[in-house]
């Protein structure tokens, strides 16, 4: 009984054991690959730990080393430090850098960790392993026999990995905006390191790492020291500039002011002759002369005159720099002026045997508006250098109305005339076969003072100051005036635009109108126009309405200005007033019959008959709106071309 | 005396007026603005002119011998007077009447009262010869002629 149950137990438990066992084994299996696994695991997180060790100590290392080489900006010190830093974490036996010289043909040994003063070493850029190491940004392990690399005493021993890794030398010329460096232009500088020899050590990853990220950084510090040498450059020389523009200054003021102390001199003493000049002609005129002997005198003055207005003008040079001149504006006649030059030329070119012939366009208007004088004075000083500066031949002078599409010429790009409806461009040339002018003195021509080197200009004498001033009239007059010669001995021709203004027409036949008609007739001439006339004065009212009523007008007359509002209205067309009036003054009224008729066209226009004409008076009547100022005694004529001119334009303003 | 002698003692007396300075352009101006419609507008204006000046005159002498003299109201009356003569042509007491503005603006008392005399001898002058030529005229007129221009 006993066995038995000793053997069904022991039965049992080998099944339990075994079932069980089929159970355990499985898992024992599996806890021991789990322990195997789990410890490699293990192993490799070691492994990674201490990469990222080493990793965090490369970036330590590589922030370290930036810092030392980031902390100067003075090259040299950039490159040592880089060198001694590297060498000391990665515990090389050498590093050394190679610079590319000037040349660019060969590398030079700049520096080097232990060597003190590398003497003058140089190899060959273009050398298949330098090349192979400048066309990759990556680090790249070189033969210990290449020849950048031999640069430790012959080793007995067995020499250490070298790896080279280029440092891009940046040039502040390659930095370009939007754009960056070419590599193609590229210079680099070769840094070599080596590994202590016999040491069986080998490059790492993280180390080849460590080596192409220091040299980007040495590229970065090299490059901010080029740019601060370059500006420290830049300074000195602006310093030095700086220097000599103000010792320019000093020795331009000095100019300036000897030039106006000399203008100041010369001014009294040119003036004084040419006062007795003029004075002495004009006396000589008033004798008995006969009719050659008058015509002298009559060209004598007549130069002497455009002379005084010549030294003026040139010893107020300063105003004409300034800008301050202004033109004389008048209506003049413009054949007249052309005519004029030639009388003042022709006696001088028959004396050299030079021909002188003037041509005028036909659509050039006879009168034209402008600077009568000044005009004159610029043709004359051009016709006059013909002159002085041909010994013979012929001189032409020609003038017309510049066309539209010549306006633009293509040698004066700066010039923009804009042609226009009351103004016109004058163009004329004046062609002489004299001497002619270089093409390299032409800019020259129109500088004061400026002399060309020629003998001849020089004995024919001359300030050198006219086409200087003409220019500064010529431009006043908002035109352009230039010189066109083919050369020494072949001629000159002076060409020059002006723009002048045209006349109304009226006046135009304002000019023709008055001599023609007598004074008798032309009666009627205003039919029916109402006018007012208001006068203090008894005798000169009536005679002011006695002109009115024989230029037919229907004249009604008042003698007081509170009559003068009372009575006037919107049927009178022009109001005259004596403006010398006591008790309300002559201005009030004005004001007040300009308020009395709101509406413009009913107001008539108002004129002031007085016999006192000053700035005073003028600006009165302009600031109070009156048409216009006659001056007392007021003649037919006179009152007639009021009348017409007032009628045209509804504003006269003085008619003396 | 036939018409031509007066026509021409009329042309001589009236040349000598210009030359003497009494009359200046101002009178021929006049004489333009007569014409058929207006045939005595020379004679109307200068007439015009006499009463004026001899009132203006008068009110002249009455300031000037006041105790307190309002050199204001003389100005104003030599300025008229200068108008009214300026108008017409006489041109001797034109100028007259400028110098003595200028003694009413210094407020000089013997000035004025000089240049009154003056100006009224002048005046009384040209007076007297505008009538003798306007007499000239007439008597040609009366003889059946016409007036020369």
């Amino acid at each position: 009984m006993v066995m038995t149950t000793a053997k069904v137990f022991t039965a049992v438990v080998s099944c339990v054991t075994a079932l069980m066992l089929v159970h355990i084994i499985p898992d024992l299996l599996s806890v021991k690959t789990r322990e195997l696994f789990l410890k490699n695991k293990a192993a490799e997180l070691d492994r990674e730990m201490g990469l990222i060790r080493t990793q965090e100590e490369t970036g330590r290392h590589v922030r370290m080393l930036t810092h030392e080489i980031r902390s100067t900006l003075d090259r040299h010190t950039i490159l040592k430090t880089t060198l001694v830093e590297l060498g000391r974490t990665l515990a090389l036996e050498e590093c050394a850098l190679w610079m590319p010289t000037r040349t660019g043909l060969e590398l030079q040994l700049s520096y080097t960790l232990h060597q003190q003063n590398p003497v003058g070493y140089t190899v060959p850029i273009h050398h298949p392993m330098i090349n192979q190491v400048f066309s990759s940004s990556h680090v790249v392990k070189i033969s210990p026999n290449c020849p950048v690399a031999r640069i430790r005493p012959a080793g007995k021993y067995m020499p250490g990995e070298v790896v080279a890794v280029r440092v891009p030398l940046l040039h502040l010329s390659n930095f370009q905006i939007n754009d960056w460096p070419e590599l193609s232009t590229k210079r680099y500088a070769l840094m070599v390191l080596m590994l202590p020899s016999d040491s069986a050590r080998q490059w790492h990853v993280h180390e080849l790492e460590l080596v192409e990220v220091v040299a980007d950084q040495v590229a970065v510090a090299l490059s901010h020291a080029a740019i601060l040498e370059e500006s420290m450059r830049a300074r000195d020389l602006l310093m030095e500039q700086n220097v000599a523009l103000d010792l320019a200054r000093r020795e331009a003021e000095t100019a300036i002011r000897a030039r106006n102390d000399f203008l100041a001199v010369m001014n009294h003493e040119m003036r004084t002759p040419m006062h007795a000049i003029i004075a002495l002609s004009s006396l000589l005129q008033e004798t008995e002369l006969t009719p050659e002997q008058r015509l002298m005198v009559e060209t004598i003055l007549k130069s002497s005159n455009l002379l005084a207005t010549l030294i003026n003008d040139v010893l107020d040079l300063s105003r004409l720099e300034d800008g301050s001149l202004q033109l004389d504006l008048g209506t003049f006649n413009l054949y007249a002026v052309f005519r004029e030059v030639l009388n003042l030329i022709k006696p001088i070119a028959s004396v050299k045997k030079l021909h002188v012939s003037l041509n005028m366009a036909p659509e050039l208007p006879e009168y034209a508006i402008g600077d009568e004088k000044r005009l004159m004075q610029t043709i004359l000083n051009v016709v006059g250098n013909a002159v002085k500066f041909s010994k013979d031949g012929s001189i032409l002078i020609s003038a017309f109305v510049a066309k539209a599409e010549l306006l633009r010429d293509s040698r004066t790009p700066e010039f923009f005339p804009v042609p226009g409806d009351n103004h016109f461009y004058l163009r004329v040339q004046v062609k002489d076969s004299g001497i002619g002018v270089s093409p390299q003195d032409i800019p020259k021509l129109f500088t004061k003072f400026a002399q060309t080197q020629s003998t001849a200009i020089r004995n024919s004498g001359g300030s050198g100051l006219g086409l200087a001033i003409c220019k500064r009239f010529v431009n006043l007059m908002e035109g352009h005036i230039w010189i066109e010669s083919e050369g020494l001995g072949k001629g000159c021709t002076a060409i020059f635009m002006v723009k002048l203004g045209i006349p109304e027409r009226l006046n135009e036949s304002k000019l023709a109108f008055m001599p023609k008609v007598p004074p008798n007739l032309g009666p009627a001439a205003f039919p029916g126009l109402k006018v007012l006339v208001m006068d203090e004065n008894g005798v000169s009212r009536m005679v002011t309405k006695g002109l009115l009523v024989h230029l037919g007008c229907d004249v009604t007359m008042v003698s007081s200005s509170e009559e003068c509002l009372r009575v006037v209205s919107h049927e009178h067309k022009v109001v005259f007033m004596d403006v010398c009036v006591s008790g309300m003054d002559g201005y009030e009224i004005a004001i007040r019959i300009q308020e009395k008729f709101t509406k413009r066209h009913e107001r008539p226009i108002i004129v002031a008959l007085t016999g006192n004409t000053d700035k005073v008076t003028k600006e009165k009547l302009m600031r109070v709106g009156m048409g216009g100022l006659i001056l007392k005694p007021v003649s037919l004529d006179k009152m007639r071309s009021v009348l017409s001119d007032l009628l045209e334009h509804r504003v006269l303003f003085e008619a003396v | 005396m036939d018409l031509v002698q007066l026509q021409r003692q009329l042309v001589d007396y009236r040349t000598s007026l210009y030359h003497e300075g009494f009359l200046d352009e101002q009178f021929t101006q006049l004489k333009e603005l007569q014409d058929e419609n207006n045939p005595d507008f020379v004679v109307e204006v200068v007439s015009l002119f006499f009463e004026d000046s001899e009132r203006l005159l008068n009110e002249l002498s009455k300031a000037l011998e006041q105790q307190v003299i309002d050199f204001k109201r003389i100005d104003a009356h030599v300025h008229q007077f200068k108008g009214s003569s300026s108008s017409i042509g006489a041109q001797r007491v034109q100028k007259l009447c400028i110098v003595f503005r200028n003694f009413c603006e210094a407020q000089n008392v013997e000035g004025c009262l000089k240049c009154l005399q003056q100006v009224k001898h002048e005046y009384s002058i040209v007076k007297t010869k505008l009538e003798s030529m306007f007499q000239l005229e007439r008597q040609i007129l009366n003889a059946g002629g016409s007036v020369p221009v």
